[in-house]
């Protein structure tokens, strides 16, 4: 333990080596798991290891710094791997955005025989359309992709065919009953019952802390519960799944991640709150809360993106 | 800690467990190091394999199934679990020492970092065992060939690369925070060893990238298994794209493995040259900009593929822009070693051998970066050649010079100076006779990644095999050396080990103790 200049340098630790025990098992008991005729065991024991690892690892960072172990310098170092952490969350968002604009603008109308961007691309004008005629006849561009290429060229042949309904905004009429908005108006406000709950407990109002972030937590959960109606709706009324084709794909992993990540933010900021009925943070030291909550509303951003990219602007 | 490390007097578990639940960079530092010189063996008993079965023209030795396994396991195995854990391994030992730090920011999140990749390459090795063989297409496992056409394993391959990035991911967040909150009461930015910047700005692009390469990986992942068609054309997405995500790790990717070498060669030229650097502030700008262009080149990859023609000019003229920076770079090492009182040590021997033919790869790079003619060299030996200069005689050569170069202050004995020179000779011309030949072997046609060629190669792949076996020994003699100078070196006590060695690691017993700069010092 560091003693002079007070950076708490903890002592030999258990932790990490389980944590690495636990992600390797998790690892190869979810590639076993994914082969065909394969069984999720291994990867049951890996995600029970992590739990249990990160329960006990969590608790002891809390403990220390209730122990008064962690001083400003700690506090720092642990809000700068928190803020870049986001940032490394950013940049695997950017690969599912990325995909979906290269998609979106080229892709896709290369493989209707279009030039993608006028002056931009020049040369498709004769390559392109010879390789939708050869490859795939009669397939024109659009967005969402509702015929896919194959189903165009091959028929009821097609490996993938594309969905019968889109999640696109459906008219002004049907407005109330469209799923997306009411998504964007619960997470939105989550947003803004977070921020109150932090000012709150600036000020030290428990209560009021308390409350509003109870109320951020049920609006998490109320928007997964949305999210799933939305899922349900979709393979069950809209005949969109993962497997009709670029718009399914584009539309499911980039929801799926980002509502995998909500559920991250809600136990995140579950955790909090019930750490806030304890009786933890004061109105100066509140990391814990505080890192939870730029995680959410960085989860809130991305879904701005999503709401402009994947649902409206078609 | 009131007591020293555990040592293997204290008995075996407890030998044992300080190496597994150790938070000291110092311990930590060297498994990365020890973890990394494995892996470096293991890659280059891939290479031998490789090779060998290149000798001579025909099927010899293996099948080319397997030849297939052993190219695409020899880049992940070298790239991924050899170069980059070994940089790690010395930002763990000096980056603290350097800034004037008690230990890394986040101490049992290093320990983490490191143990995850045991796991992860023992399930990516274990592939080799398994029915259908490991990955076999190639390191940079482009689609349809790494998903519709992969064997069963690449699910395997997909998670193990996960937790590998997410064990750089939490290493490089570790480097930065250690960097921007642990510096010394003086130590500015603009005052840390150009080693600490290269790593600052490093991890930087690790954060950036990684997250993409587990993004690239996942898409492989729904493709293969849950229907998805991100790379398949038929459902309406493109094969491409998978070149474009991959690249756009992929590119910064070579420079997280060259920046920190820049920075290991930075601090070693100025010692045995007697001189400060020459252009401190420019190097650390020319690092920045060359961090910066790496993520806007990445097609220059692709040039083959098919892109717009403004795209292929575009990515053409970026790419040549990087030369600038570089040259600033080589300029400076070389303006430091002017008129100084230069002697020829191991480690000045390695780095001045890096200087040259750093330069030479970087040289071959700029002939590939011209759109017009990469359609002749694309996936020729000339590739191989050029990234294997860059690779092999950059981080590699670095990193053995690094060690070289900070062994004395890591066990406080010397290594034997003759040793030293005859491993780098001998390195350094088993390099160059493997490595030269195979940009004629490009130019004149023969592709990369086949098991078998024309006649017309033979003659030169002979001589490459002969180099590459060369080149092999003088790493086991690398390891003779730095084991017999751990067991027999003579002693060495003073702090400053070498006569122009500057930098507060020096200021530090030798060899160092468990723990430095519990209390901070004063930098002025």
């Amino acid at each position: 333990m560091s003693t002079e200049g007070n950076y708490y340098v903890p002592e030999q630790s258990k932790l990490p080596i389980i944590t690495a025990t636990g992600m390797g098992t998790l690892a190869f008991g979810a590639a076993s798991w994914v082969i065909e005729g394969g069984s999720p065991t291994i990867f049951l024991i890996g995600l029970l290891i992590m739990a249990l690892v990160m329960y006990k690892w969590w608790s002891i960072v809390i403990d220390e710094n209730m122990q008064g172990l962690a001083n400003d310098q700690l506090k720092k170092s642990y809000v700068l791997g928190m803020l870049w952490f986001i940032f490394s969350e950013v940049m695997f968002f950017a690969a599912f955005f990325g995909a979906l604009f290269y998609v979106r603008v080229f892709a896709n109308s290369w493989l209707g025989g279009e030039a993608a961007v006028g002056w931009f691309d020049d040369s498709p004008t004769d390559a392109a359309a010879a390789n939708n005629e050869i490859l795939w006849p009669g397939y024109q561009a659009e967005w969402p992709v509702m015929v896919t290429p194959d189903q165009m060229a091959n028929g009821d042949a097609a490996q993938f065919k594309g969905p019968e309904q889109n999640m696109n905004f459906p008219g002004w009429s049907n407005l109330l009953s469209w799923l997306p908005l009411w998504n964007t108006i619960v997470l939105m406000t989550s947003s803004v019952t977070v921020h109150i709950a932090h000012t709150a407990l600036k000020n030290d109002n428990r209560k009021k802390f308390n409350t509003w972030l109870g109320i951020t937590v049920a609006l998490g959960i109320f928007f997964l519960f949305l999210q799933a109606e939305e899922y349900v709706h979709a393979y069950q009324h809209m005949g969109l799944t993962l497997e009709t084709g670029i718009y399914g794909t584009t539309f499911f992993l980039l929801t799926g991640f980002h509502g995998a990540h909500v559920t991250l933010g809600t136990c995140m900021l579950l955790v909090q709150w019930l750490r806030g009925l304890k009786g933890h943070f004061s109105h100066e030291d509140q990391f814990g809360f505080e890192a939870s909550s730029w995680y959410w509303h960085f989860v809130d951003v991305v879904w701005v993106g999503l709401f402009l990219f994947v649902y409206v602007l078609a | 800690m009131a007591h020293g490390p555990a040592t293997l007097a204290d008995g075996w578990v407890k030998y044992i467990s300080r190496w597994v639940f150790t938070t000291n960079h110092k311990d930590i530092g060297t498994l990365y190091l020890w973890f990394s010189f494995a892996m470096f063996i293991l890659g280059g008993s891939f290479a031998m394999i490789i090779r060998a079965e290149l000798f001579q023209p025909g099927m010899q030795l293996i099948k080319p199934e397997f030849f297939n396994q052993m190219t695409t396991m020899h880049g992940l195995v070298m790239v991924f679990g050899a170069i980059m854990p070994a940089f790690v391994g010395l930002a763990n030992w000096l980056i603290p020492m350097m800034i004037g730090a008690p230990d890394m920011a986040l101490p049992r999140m290093n320990n983490l970092s490191f143990w995850i990749l045991p796991f992860a390459f023992a399930i990516l090795v274990a592939t080799l065992f398994m029915e259908g063989g490991g990955p076999n297409f190639g390191w940079t496992f482009y689609a349809p060939l790494s998903t519709t056409y992969a064997p069963d394993t690449v699910n395997y391959f997909i998670f193990g690369v996960h937790i590998m990035g997410a064990s750089s991911i939490m290493g490089s967040i570790n480097i930065i925070a250690t960097v921007m909150n642990m510096r010394a009461p003086g130590m500015t930015y603009m005052k840390m060893p150009m080693f600490v910047w290269t790593w600052l700005i490093t991890a930087f692009l690790l954060v950036a990238v990684m997250p993409v390469l587990a993004g690239a990986v996942t898409m492989m992942l729904t493709d293969i298994n849950f229907g998805t068609s991100f790379f398949d054309a038929a459902g309406g997405g493109d094969p491409v794209l998978f070149q474009h995500i991959f690249w756009f790790f992929g590119h910064p990717e070579v420079y997280i493995i060259i920046l920190p070498a820049f920075g290991v060669v930075s601090q070693i030229i100025p010692t045995f040259s007697r001189k400060p650097l020459f252009g401190y502030s420019s190097m650390v700008y020319a690092t920045a900009s060359i961090a910066f262009m790496s993520f806007i080149v990445w097609a220059h990859h692709m040039f083959t593929v098919g892109m717009p023609i403004a795209g292929e000019l575009y990515f053409m003229y970026a790419t040549m822009l990087i030369a600038v920076p570089t040259g600033v770079k080589v300029f400076n090492w070389i303006t430091t070693m002017y008129k100084g009182s230069l002697t020829f040590e191991t480690p000045m021997l390695f780095s001045i051998a890096f200087v040259i033919l750093f330069t030479f790869g970087g040289f071959t790079g700029l002939m590939l970066s011209i759109a017009a003619a990469d359609i002749q060299y694309h996936d020729t030996y000339f590739v191989v050649a050029h990234f294997h200069y860059v690779m092999v005689a950059g981080a590699v050569f670095s990193g053995t010079a690094a060690v070289y170069y900070w062994l004395p202050k890591w066990c406080g004995k010397m290594y034997d100076e003759t040793m030293g020179k005859v491993q780098f000779w001998i390195a350094f011309i088993g390099f160059n006779i493997t490595f030269m030949p195979q940009h004629f072997l490009g130019l004149a046609g023969m592709p990369r990644r086949y098991a078998d060629y024309g006649l017309q190669f033979a003659d030169w792949n002979m001589v490459s095999s002969i180099g590459a076996f060369m080149y092999g020994a003088a790493q086991i003699l690398f390891l003779f050396n730095v084991v017999r100078t751990i067991t027999h070196g003579k002693p060495v006590d003073k702090p400053e080990v070498w006569e122009g060695a500057e930098g507060l690691e020096w200021t530090v017993p030798t060899p160092a103790p468990y723990h430095t700069f519990e209390k901070p010092p004063q930098v002025k």
